[in-house]
């Protein structure tokens, strides 16, 4: 199924979680923050949130700003 | 036996003698200097600057991670330790309040809940002078959902007054146009702001140099906030080291009480005893 991610579209297989979509874009351990439309998604939720067709998933880190 | 306390390189004297610390919604500082820690050009150069400046307080901004590409880049929180900075996330490029309490949400997951914020709200990519009725919706939102709101404004005293009102911890009125190193345009209107404050109240934005950031401070400021002023410099460390020390003259110079002006000459020496003809 289809998702946007960091507003690009975004394959992902059916009942695919949050810390699953994580791990495989290799940023496991990583500190960041994920928001699912517009919501954010509390990492001790991610293992258990599963993706649905056209969800819009941001993944945010931090870096160097004033 | 060494003293842990004394100053060293890397842990620099932030503060005036004696002088009572920064309060920010509770948390206290040595420093009144925060520094920024974009426009460096490494990490490496990043934590040397800010171990110099002295700064405790330190901010960054929150942006999509790359995805596929410099998976092995260090990353900010990691080069920076939670133990020694207070990170303040910040909402620079944000054009709206939804965006920027968007963006403070996520910096607070981001740390585990750390609900210190700076908000900042822009109006233009030429002027990124702050658009104030969005920033004045926004700091309504951030407060009610339990955010300490440190608020990048314009030098504007009703405003500012505004802002305190809806409950922000720190009122950050611009000195010029961010990132233009023109220093302090409108002392008079920063006065008024802080004449009128009760909260602390930071320059955040255009300081170029040190003689601004300690005028800042002899103005009364309780703080000065910068990024460019030290990046951007030819020497980023020897900036650093000259603006945490600008920051501390400045305060000690606004607690001393500066002497009376005069428009005649008024000579130091006594005039009794003079050797003349």
């Amino acid at each position: 199924m289809q998702i946007q991610l960091n507003g690009e579209d975004h394959v992902v297989t059916d009942d695919t979680t949050i810390a699953a979509l994580v791990e495989s874009l290799g940023l496991q351990g990583r500190r960041l923050a994920v928001e699912r439309n517009e919501d954010i998604v509390p990492r001790s939720a991610h293992a258990d949130t599963r993706l649905h067709a056209g969800d819009r998933i941001e993944i945010v880190h931090a870096i160097g700003g004033g | 036996m060494t003293d842990s306390s004394a100053p060293t390189l890397n842990n620099p004297v932030t503060q005036v003698a004696g002088d009572s610390p920064l309060i920010v919604a509770g948390r206290e500082f040595s420093s009144r200097l925060l520094v920024g820690t974009g426009k460096y050009k490494d990490m490496d150069e990043t934590r040397s600057a800010i171990e110099t400046s002295g700064a405790e307080v330190v901010t960054f901004a929150v942006r999509r991670t790359n995805l596929g590409q410099n998976a092995d880049e260090p990353n900010l929180l990691d080069v920076l330790s939670p133990d020694r900075y207070t990170f303040l996330p910040n909402t620079a490029g944000c054009y709206n309040a939804r965006d920027a309490v968007r963006t403070c949400k996520l910096a607070r997951e981001l740390l585990d809940g750390h609900n210190l914020v700076k908000l900042e709200v822009l109006g233009d990519q030429d002027t990124l002078y702050p658009n104030i009725v969005e920033t004045l919706k926004a700091a309504e939102e951030l407060v009610a959902d339990g955010f300490d709101v440190m608020v990048y404004t314009s030098d504007d005293p009703i405003v500012a007054r505004q802002l305190e009102e809806i409950g922000c911890c720190a009122i950050m009125p611009l000195g010029s146009l961010i990132g233009s190193g023109l220093g302090i345009l409108n002392p008079h209107t920063l006065s008024l702001i802080i004449e009128r404050a009760n909260v602390p109240v930071l320059v955040d934005a255009g300081l170029g140099t040190a003689s601004e950031a300690a005028f800042a401070m002899e103005l009364g400021c309780d703080g000065v906030l910068m990024n460019s002023a030290i990046a951007h410099a030819r020497q980023p460390l020897l900036m650093a080291d000259a603006m945490r020390q600008a920051v501390i003259s400045g305060r000690g110079a606004f607690l001393a009480g500066r002497m009376p002006t005069r428009l005649t000459a008024r000579a130091s020496s006594p005039g009794a005893g003079l050797i003349t003809g």
